[in-house]
């Protein structure tokens, strides 16, 4: 077979292409917040892995903004600290500013989000990839993908495709069992700023410009997604009297389980809140004809709920003006985000209409605004464990599936990781339920909607999201980790016997009965609250919205002493119980439909009474169980049924047969 | 047990039809418990949890202190039934009225309205038939699911739809901003939204509440007897809509040809609910806009359930008047010699004599007295309501013997329909008791966002990304 630098077969017959070649367990490609949780947690389970990274000096870059958590992020961030996950570890060593969000509304969406020091992430990160064992770290370019035909398992006669490993740009091989796929946002990526184009990933780093040639010649389809970021301001031309100052929270609250809160109290840096007006949308309006978007000359599809500044101005013309945040980028440098004004205009447009902001007149920027398009895959094609369904052995996780962020590509990356290690050590797959985390409704929305656009994590999408608390989220999520073998038996039996303790004290509080006597009536009516009229427990008292547990201490003598993260979860689940108990029967009702597994070979031509939309989506999606499969835009109840009794008819056939 | 149904299902297994009987099932876990609420002895015991299994009792329905009616009792326990579920047979005495009371009743002590084929799905998924009829089950859920889905869609008036649809608007901007709110706090505030929602949730229930409510008279959903007055020009057929539904609906005036155009509206006699449709007066013409209506209202005639048939009794009968009954003689037709309040030129003996000559020989034949049983005739005054009384007698009558019928598709959709909007009122009251009880504004979207679905559902709208839509299309979010 002759040579041809981006043909499969041809590399299969030249695999000892420079002669430098390694045995590993697993392979992941990307040293992003993907790659690096990945790369942890096959590594730390033991297994030969290698990480690849384009710059060593960019293992974990925040090419964006300068923050981990938010709104529904900083919940994933707990979730995968609660599993051995690494970033809330890092974020907790490196921040500069924190805050927990929504406090003046219900805990279940309470938030952490802290402002980092970039550089300190980045090299804190790269220290714990370093000194982790059975981990190694490559600067090289990943180009080619290497898989074998293999003769199938499941249906005899037929061949499926198995991951091998991978090949360098110098032609090194690395030879793998599985392959775990975290390109972020550089597999054939261009920056565009008004008309200037650059073939680069962000922050002018190498782009991968081979790697998608190799996914598409094993059979991978890949799409263009877009996304964007804001200039960066030379701190010292700013004028921060004219900016309204934000502060960090007074206390502290760590995002890591096993971080003692007393240990990262510190003094905090400010952000700078600030406006646009009519004269900073006049100049965008004046310009949009050279706006790269505008102009047609991006092709990929841009994320709607971080629109560029050019989007706002247009899409909500009725707004005078809009937030502006300006975030440090850490204490090493001068350097500021401009939050809320990303553009792809061009660099004299951009100079112009940042300067109309107050407190910008004067600004010089260091770093332009652009916008970047890269290639990406459909996550349909992945099966809800986030390995590909035509490669066995192949995995993917973070922007790599269409997603955005940093904290939605560590979540995907560590399953991502987890499973390829999974597979190799012949264990059950880490798949998480969209009742029990966000990180299972991250991946089920990824693995089962028709995605259109960079996916971003949102309260509103988890229907559940009472039952999922960031206070929560060792509770539910520790024993996954204890399974697979990354949260040691003494962290685990402190959950449980955490549990236990929540567990007894709601029990107590529902059993003591107040009479009402004058005592307690006077003490109630002394903190603001109605008199007893009957015998009422402490549990309803704990209910009052004027009370809390600490205000009920002087008509509970017999109280236990608990630990503070208790008391937490006692208040909360009595306050809520009614909500709570209304979510997990809903939970119960639709798991009824998640155990109910398809046949993987289920043939829907054969299930003639399937509307036709219908039988397209779910050949298209091919769900795993009837559950995901109720969720397939497109297939209805009725549909459902059908089904239902189809896997029925399968069953029974299949008994008779044995 | 099934694996997965954990809900009790209820339906009307019997044709809509006035039969002497109709038959209710209940099938599920909770079968028993849910009829037990509504079934009792003379004595006024509840008594269904000590009956043995496959046996039957003659008991009360009761909907509180009201007796609604009796019937005859079966119970059968899982898995020995029809679905493999415990399942109670209820058969009391037909007609639609009551038979829709009585599921009302089961919908409102806790089963819910069973989807297309579930019997049959429940009863296959629980072994209860054999693999040879797992197609056969298929087919079935999937052709009646579409049928229902038609029929909601045909039974929902545009203007009903359009009020749903307004609704839902309000409940998913709502919805959508407190979201916003909820993942951009720096940019939405939610100081002081309590008191907002407050004030369009209790609005929106309100709506919703009217639309139950005429839901029971019957004109959310276009259910009914179609019905069409027809008569020659000025022969009172527009009074006698404006008789029937007691208002002044269409024009009236002593110029012929007065109504152009069909008037449609709905009058209930009882608990039959007639959609009459007035028409333009049928007669040969000359002028174009008249012969239009004409065309429109034979064609109305002779699609409708029931034709009443109007003769200006104090005038001649015309050929008009025999072109119109031998367009309408083969549908079911009421005869009505209006203008009573003059001098009757025709009597009903002259009707007989002529009609029957009029039609097809078969007509010849008949007596009398076989002539009126078929074509009953009623003399009346529309414009001052004198045989009014009798008019419904008879309508009445012709229903209850079977001889006119309307959909029983529709019927159970509209019984749909309107559990729909009761689960969006819950939904609804549920937020308002959030709010009082100075719960979080995040702890109640939920429920705000239910009822929207359930809204959704009667107009057979799917939700999908709707409220990642409306957040991003509506609130400028983040970065």
């Amino acid at each position: 077979m002759r040579f041809s630098p981006n043909s499969v077969w041809a590399n299969k017959m030249d695999l000892k292409c420079n002669g430098v070649e390694f045995d590993m367990d697993v392979a992941v490609v990307g040293a992003g917040h993907a790659g690096c949780e990945a790369a942890l947690a096959c590594s730390r389970l033991g297994l030969e892995t290698v990480v690849f990274t384009v710059s060593v000096d960019s293992i974990a870059l925040m090419p964006c903004n300068p923050n981990i958590g938010g709104s529904s992020k900083g919940h994933l961030v707990r979730e995968l600290d609660a599993m051995g996950g690494e970033m809330g570890k890092n974020i907790d060593k490196t921040f500069i500013q924190s805050k927990m969000l929504n406090t003046s509304k219900g805990p279940a969406v309470h938030s952490l989000r802290a402002q980092a020091d970039k550089k300190d992430y980045s090299v804190e990160m790269r220290k714990v990839l370093e000194s982790q064992e059975h981990l190694t770290i490559k600067q090289a370019e990943v180009c080619e993908l290497l898989w074998e035909e293999i003769p199938s398992d499941s249906k005899e006669g037929t061949f499926e495709k198995r991951v091998t490993g991978v090949k360098t740009q110098t032609g090194a091989v690395y030879h793998a069992k599985a392959v775990v796929l975290c390109t972020g946002v550089y597999l054939n990526s261009r920056c565009l700023t008004g008309e200037s184009i650059v073939y680069t990933g962000p922050n002018g780093l190498q782009a991968a410009t081979h790697l998608s040639d190799s996914l598409r010649a094993a059979g991978i389809n890949l799409r263009r997604f877009k996304t964007g970021t804001p200039a960066r301001m030379d701190g010292k031309t700013i004028d921060f009297s004219k900016m309204e100052e934000q502060k960090g929270d007074e206390r502290i609250v760590p995002f890591s389980f096993s971080t003692d809160p007393d240990s990262i109290q510190k003094e905090q840096v400010s952000c700078w809140l600030t406006h646009t007006n009519k004269k900073t949308h006049d100049i965008i309006r004046a310009n949009l004809d050279r706006s790269p978007i505008y102009a047609g000359i991006i092709e990929g599809t841009g994320p709607r709920y971080c629109p560029s500044i050019e989007d706002k101005v247009v899409k909500f013309a009725e707004k005078e003006s809009h937030q502006v945040f300006i975030e440090p980028e850490g204490l090493y440098t001068d350097e500021m985000y401009v939050d809320g004004m990303s553009s792809s205009l061009p660099e004299d447009v951009q100079l112009a209409m940042y300067r109309t902001v107050p407190g910008l007149e004067n600004c010089k920027i260091v770093r332009n605004a652009y916008a970047i398009e890269y290639d990406c895959i459909n996550a349909k094609d992945l099966y809800p464990h986030l390995e590909f369904k035509m490669i066995k052995g192949l995995f993917a996780g973070g922007q790599f599936n269409g997603s955005s962020g940093y904290e939605e590509a560590a979540a995907q990356g560590f399953v991502a990781g987890v499973n390829a290690a999974m597979e190799i050590l012949g264990k059950e797959f880490l798949v998480l339920k969209r009742s029990e985390s966000y990180i299972g409704v991250l991946i089920d929305d990824l693995v089962t909607k028709d995605n259109r656009e960079p996916y971003r994590m949102m309260t509103s999408r988890a229907e559940y999201r009472l039952l999922l608390r960031q206070d929560n989220a060792d509770l539910r999520l520790r024993k996954y980790g204890h399974k697979v073998g990354l949260v040691s038996d003494e962290i685990y039996s402190g959950v449980l016997k955490k549990q236990e303790m929540i567990n007894t004290e709601i029990d107590r509080l529902k059993e003591i009965m107040l009479g009402a006597g004058k005592d307690v009536c006077s003490y109630l009516e002394s903190m603001g609250s109605s008199p007893l009229s009957t015998a009422t427990s402490l549990a309803s008292l704990l209910c009052r919205p004027e009370l809390d547990y600490e205000k009920l201490k002087p008509l509970d003598p017999e109280r236990p002493d608990l630990p503070k993260d208790v008391i937490e979860q006692v208040q909360i689940e009595i306050r809520y119980e009614g909500y709570i108990k209304r979510q997990e029967k809903q939970v119960r009702e639709q798991e009824r439909l998640e155990v109910k597994l398809i046949p993987e070979d289920i043939d829907y031509d054969d299930v003639s009474s399937l509307r036709l939309e219908a039988r397209q989506h779910l050949k298209d999606f091919r769900p795993v169980s009837v559950g995901q499969a109720s969720r397939i835009s497109g297939v209805s109840p009725a549909d459902i049924s059908v089904l239902l009794v189809y896997l029925e008819k399968l069953n029974r056939k299949n008994l008779k047969n044995d | 047990m099934s694996e997965v149904n954990s809900s009790t299902i209820a339906a009307i297994s019997t044709a809509l039809s006035e039969s002497g009987i109709g038959i209710i099932r209940v099938s599920g876990p909770d079968a028993v418990s849910v009829c037990s609420n509504i079934l009792f002895d003379a004595k006024g015991n509840k008594v269904l949890d000590s009956m043995d299994a496959s046996t039957f009792r003659h008991l009360y329905v009761r909907d509180g202190e009201e007796s609604v009616d009796e019937c005859i009792v079966l119970l059968y326990r899982a898995p020995h039934s029809y679905t493999g579920e415990d399942i109670v047979e209820i058969q009391c005495h037909g007609g639609i009225f009551l038979l829709k009371k009585v599921l009302d009743l089961v919908i409102k002590n806790g089963a819910v309205h069973a989807m297309p084929g579930e019997f049959t799905r429940r009863a296959f998924l629980n072994g209860k038939m054999d693999l040879a009829q797992a197609e056969a089950v298929m087919d079935l859920i999937s052709s009646r699911s579409e049928a229902a889905l038609r029929a909601s869609r045909d039974q929902m008036s545009g203007r009903v739809s359009d009020v749903i649809k307004d609704l839902r608007a309000k409940l998913l901007y709502e919805t959508a901003y407190i979201e916003s709110a909820i993942d951009d706090p720096e940019h939405y505030d939610l100081t002081g939204y309590d008191n907002h929602i407050e004030e369009v949730v209790k609005d929106v229930s309100g709506v919703i509440k009217n639309l139950i409510g005429s839901y029971d008279s019957g004109r959310f959903v276009r259910e009914g007897i179609d019905t069409c007055i027809a008569g020659r020009p000025n022969s009172g057929k527009s009074s006698l809509l404006n008789l029937l539904t007691g208002q002044d609906r269409a024009i009236v005036s002593d110029i012929p040809g007065t109504t152009r155009d069909t008037i449609e509206e709905y009058v209930r006699l009882d608990e039959i609910l007639l959609k009459l449709t007035d028409t333009a007066g049928i007669r040969k013409t000359d002028d174009p806009i008249e012969s239009i209506g004409t065309r429109k209202a034979m064609d109305a005639a002779s699609g409708a359930d029931l034709i009443l048939f109007m003769i200006d009794a104090s005038d001649l009968l015309t050929t008009d008047d025999m072109e119109i009954f031998s367009s309408v003689y083969t549908g079911k037709c009421i005869i009505i010699l209006n203008k009573a309040d003059k001098t009757l030129k025709i009597k009903p003996k002259d009707i007989y004599e002529h009609f029957r000559y009029s039609a097809d020989a078969s007509l010849q034949e008949l007596s009398e007295e076989e002539f009126f049983d078929r074509y009953p005739c009623i003399i009346m005054s529309a414009s001052g309501g004198q045989g009014l009384d009798d008019l419904k007698r008879c309508i009445k009558k012709l229903f209850m013997s079977g001889r006119i019928n309307s959909s029983s598709e529709v019927v159970i959709t509209g019984l749909r329909h309107k559990e729909l909007l009761m689960q969006a009122d819950e939904s609804l009251s549920n937020v308002l008791e959030c709010i009082s009880s100075g719960m979080e504004t995040d702890i109640y979207t939920v429920d705000l966002y239910d009822a929207y679905r359930s809204l959704g559902l009667i107009i057979g709208e799917e939700i999908g990304d709707d409220l990642a839509n409306e957040i991003f299309s509506k609130f400028c979010m983040g970065k």
